[in-house]
């Protein structure tokens, strides 16, 4: 059965494109991440228009974002003060990576840039994820598991503008997440992502919060990151696909709930080397196309119509 | 396959027909012959709607030779029928491995690219009539000779990608027997137009050849449309873009808010 999209202007297996939402659903429910980065090339790969495919991954990321904070939410795990602080910078960090996403764009190789990048930190991240929950669950097999101190102080602990987080159990420099906020949002800006990638280790690692509440207060601000993308789709460039995104999102607030359900029968270490070995996947994969020589070496674009 | 349910052309519709042929009489210097021979063409549909459930269609070419000579005066009739989608500037670019990476260098840019190129003829074209005729109506996708600023020699391999992926994506298609011939006046062809079929203005061009020159050309309009509750979403996204925006993020809350209230129980 195939369902023709009006704004990717394409006809698509109805089946194909409710599968694919409910798998991301899943792994967002799951590890705090939107999916897009997962999503947007699957997309592509089926022939949907790659402006089409960004904007409205975006908009299907706010269903199943709501979806599973609602269900994280119940169960006590979002933090919102946490939230709403790394959302008020990455607001300022997105605007800084959209500008900076211009000017390459203006240079050219803008494909080759967010190729690469996505290489880089989903290789850094993946990897150093990987190697340190590994060693945790090692460490939990062998039953040897270090108490960790309840209080590590490093020189981040000396910024003032302290504030209490009583969900994550911190008492941490308000400077902190505000900082890896605006980060996040300038990766997200140039990449074109919401960026749940990159914050999700960034809160486990750098903020150290407990890995149940960062999946929550993740998605928590991937919300408001994927509303405001949409929206500015929706008016600069007519990419936003509603069909597309209605028959994403069917699926996907279904995956969600379920992912959330599986995420928090697993221990945190064990969640954490599911989601390095993920991102370390698609990494090989983008590496891989980036070295391997292409089926056609030519491409097309389209620039201007009648 | 279906064919699509054929709305009426609106009077502009024909108009624009009427304008075509005209000029098609004019684009193309005919031979002395042709004015005892004139083709009579139709088109199965003028307008095509592209509804929610499209998947594609076909479209039936049909017409005959009308002629005032005596029948023993006739040569040999070809026929050529192209169908011509609307144009665009494509952008082409080269990739090339520089330090392993394979990245683009170069690229070329070509204007008033058909999107949609499908030829039919009675036998190969180039037994039809000769190249330079052919080059000069532009028959068959290798000799559209798109232009750009870029010299013939060095474009010619970005000319071929488009023409290699617009046929790869069944845009662009060259069936050289695809003409049938019922009796010696009737033919009748169809092209397939397939679900990815771009919208807009389209022209069906009919030429007719006698032992190698053009002795007639006809050019009709068509018309694809998006239409239904595909039409609509297309031109709220454009003409209400911010009203579009919020709607698509309302969906969105509430998609993920009905989800949570379903399967809040466990």
């Amino acid at each position: 059965m195939t369902v023709y999209l009006p704004i990717a202007e394409i006809s698509v297996n109805l089946f194909l494109i409710l599968g694919m939402g409910g798998a991301i659903g899943l792994l967002s429910g799951m590890f705090g991440v939107g999916g897009g980065f997962l999503m947007t090339p699957l997309l592509i790969f089926v022939g949907i228009p790659p402006a089409v495919a960004v904007a409205t991954v975006a908009n299907q990321i706010t269903a199943s974002s709501v979806s599973g904070v609602l269900a994280h939410w119940r169960r006590g795990n979002v933090d919102f003060k946490m939230g709403i602080i790394l959302l008020v910078g990455g607001i300022v960090g997105s605007l800084i990576g959209t500008w900076i996403f211009t000017i390459l764009k203006s240079i050219g190789q803008v494909d080759l840039l967010i190729s690469l990048s996505y290489v880089i930190f989903l290789g850094t991240i993946g990897g150093l994820m990987f190697f340190e929950s590994v060693n945790a669950l090692i460490n939990v097999r062998r039953g040897s598991v270090k108490r960790k101190k309840l209080h590590q102080h490093y020189w981040i602990h000396g910024l003032p503008f302290k504030m209490r987080f009583r969900k994550s159990k911190l008492y941490i420099s308000a400077l902190m997440p505000l900082g890896i906020g605006a980060f996040v949002g300038i990766l997200s800006g140039i990449m074109g992502v919401g960026g749940g990638f990159v914050m999700v280790p960034a809160m486990i690692y750098l903020l150290g919060m407990p890995t149940t509440v960062v999946i929550g207060t993740s998605l928590f601000q991937i919300i408001f990151v994927t509303i405001n993308v949409t929206l500015l789709h929706s008016i600069a460039t007519q990419t936003v696909d509603i069909m597309l995104a209605v028959l994403l999102m069917s699926s996907s607030v279904v995956g969600a709930q379920f992912g959330t359900r599986f995420g928090t029968k697993l221990r945190g270490e064990q969640l954490r080397s599911l989601l390095s070995l993920l991102v370390l996947i698609v990494c090989a994969k983008l590496a891989f196309d980036l070295v391997i020589t292409p089926d056609d070496l030519y491409s097309l674009s389209v620039t201007a119509g009648q | 396959m279906r064919l699509m349910k054929a709305a009426a052309i609106n009077s502009l519709g024909h108009l624009a027909l009427f304008a075509t042929i005209l000029t098609s009489f004019s684009l193309f210097p005919l031979s002395k012959a042709a004015a005892d021979s004139t083709l009579v063409t139709d088109i199965s549909s003028h307008l095509i709607s592209v509804t929610s459930d499209f998947t594609g269609t076909e479209l039936l070419l049909f017409g005959t030779i009308q002629s005032d000579n005596d029948a023993e005066e006739f040569g040999h009739d070809d026929l050529v029928i192209v169908v011509r989608g609307p144009r665009k500037n494509v952008v082409v670019r080269r990739k090339d491995r520089i330090a392993g990476i394979w990245m683009n260098t170069a690229s070329v840019e070509f204007e008033e690219v058909p999107s949609f190129y499908a030829l039919a003829s009675n036998r190969p074209v180039e037994e039809i009539t000769s190249a330079t005729s052919l080059n000069r109506l532009k028959i068959g996708p290798v000799r559209l000779g798109f232009l750009s600023e870029v010299p013939g020699a060095e474009s010619f391999p970005f000319q071929e990608a488009i023409v290699r992926q617009k046929s790869e994506d069944n845009l662009y298609s060259d069936r050289e027997t695809a003409i049938h011939f019922l009796g010696d006046t009737l033919f009748r062809t169809t092209i397939d137009l397939p679900a990815n079929v771009p919208v807009g203005d389209y022209v069906a061009e009919f030429f007719l050849f006698r032992d190698g020159d053009l002795i007639s050309a006809q050019s009709s309009p068509l018309f694809i449309k998006k239409s239904g509750i595909g039409r609509t979403i297309y031109d709220f996204a454009h003409d209400y873009s911010v009203l579009y925006g919020i709607a698509a993020n309302i969906i969105a809350l509430f998609a993920g808010w009905i989800a949570s209230v379903i399967y809040r129980k466990d």
